[in-house]
């Protein structure tokens, strides 16, 4: 029971920080909540399906199927939080606007949504289908019964969601006016941090080098299986023996999201100043308030 | 024509690479490894076949090599590996790690 709450707990962690921060980010949403929790649906039976086909993938791409579909899973789910952090950055005044006056809601919300949408179902998929296999295994060898593997399932998965839940209530804490721009950073780190996976994964198929392997060694001062360790690991991708191209692709993705950002906000300061004669005055200056109105 | 001549070349160059790599293989059987100790050469890539004779699937997990690949229930995972310092380089069983038998060590040399 011990052993399947710690392996639930362990793989729920991920997904969990994740949801937790994608929760707060999209703080002031309309319906956000059930965007979530349908991207956790969702999420669990995308596990199910792929648990059950795994032995296909794993035979896909001369036995290299496993890592390229989590790469891919990766990837994807970078795109989306990049996309997200570069619509906060043109969105985020009236997002604070819109927290403290709930009775306004945001437009161009829905698009976001089935963003968080997408970044949930692909966190809870990728941490999900090995936690089914996993239990799948433990259930079915007889090892121990199912009932004490399940209760211990669900200990892992609790345990799991309370960390996230931790998370998203002291988050919730920043003032206001710090909050999207330190929620942003979180999303940037975590779209960061699975770059890094991404090309760990990739690096383990044999199809980008493996650069310096590791880079770093800081296993003695910080495992990554500590608790800390996996939290860090979690959240900003800690890594102790990270190899050096996942540490390139880390930077990089950092980079290159961070500049998208800097490049939309400041476009779309420049553009939303100069026309006096422009009567919408709303502080916020959507991209859609841009668009010539006819 | 030069252009085939340079594409033959480099998949021949490719073919002869993916062959000279070495193949090892680690067995688990009653979420045991197989050898426990397994030694592989310094300096060159190896592949690494995780043959798993269990009916569920196991999970071949190195954080010193930076390596997690997920075998179903009888059937056979590739890692690529390398090339490799010499050292010792735990690695686990993920879903039964605390057994001493789901704990080996490659010993690269």
């Amino acid at each position: 029971m011990f052993a399947a709450a710690l392996i639930v707990f362990r793989e729920s962690l991920e997904a969990s920080l994740i949801i937790s921060v994608m929760l707060a980010a999209t703080r002031g949403i309309a319906l956000r909540g059930r965007w979530v929790v349908a991207g956790v649906l969702a999420g669990l039976v995308g596990s199910a399906v792929v648990a059950s086909s795994m032995e296909v993938i794993a035979s896909l791409a001369s036995g290299m199927g496993q890592e390229l579909f989590n790469a891919a899973v990766l990837m994807l789910a970078i795109g989306m939080l990049a996309w997200h952090n570069i619509w906060m950055s043109v969105h985020g005044r009236e997002m604070v606007a819109q927290v403290s006056n709930a009775a306004r809601a945001v437009k161009d919300g829905s698009r976001n949504r089935s963003l968080v949408f997408i970044v949930v179902a692909l966190a809870v998929l990728r941490e999900g289908s090995e936690t089914v296999l996993f239990l799948y295994g433990l259930a079915s060898s007889g090892e121990e019964g199912l009932r004490s593997t399940l209760l211990g399932g669900f200990g892992g998965l609790a345990s799991g969601a309370l960390v996230g839940g931790l998370l998203y209530a002291g988050l919730l804490r920043i003032p206001l006016r710090w909050f999207f721009s330190i929620t942003g950073v979180l999303v940037l780190l975590l779209a960061a941090s699975m770059a890094s996976q991404a090309a760990r994964l990739l690096i383990q198929a044999d199809l980008l080098p493996g650069l310096a392997t590791p880079l770093w060694d800081t296993s003695d001062l910080l495992s990554q299986s500590s608790p800390l360790g996996t939290l860090l690991h979690g959240l900003i991708g800690y890594e102790a023996q990270p190899a050096g191209m996942q540490v390139v692709s880390y930077v990089s993705a950092l980079l290159s999201i961070a500049g998208a950002m800097y490049w939309v906000s400041s476009r779309a300061r420049t553009e939303a100043q100069p026309p006096l004669a422009r009567h919408e005055s709303n502080a916020s200056s959507t991209l859609a308030d841009l668009a010539p109105k006819t | 024509m030069k252009r085939h001549l340079s594409i033959a070349v480099l998949s021949l160059a490719a073919i002869s690479a993916f062959a000279a790599d070495d193949e090892f293989i680690l067995t688990i059987k009653g979420h045991a490894f197989e050898p426990k100790e397994l030694t592989v050469p310094a300096g060159k890539k190896i592949r690494l076949k995780v043959v798993n004779k269990d009916a569920t699937a196991a999970e071949f997990e190195s954080k010193a090599l930076g390596r997690e690949k997920l075998v179903p229930g009888n059937s056979v995972g590739i890692v690529n590996l390398g090339p490799l310092k010499p050292g010792r380089y735990a690695f686990v069983e993920e879903y039964h790690e605390n057994d001493a038998a789901a704990q080996g060590t490659l010993i690269v040399k």
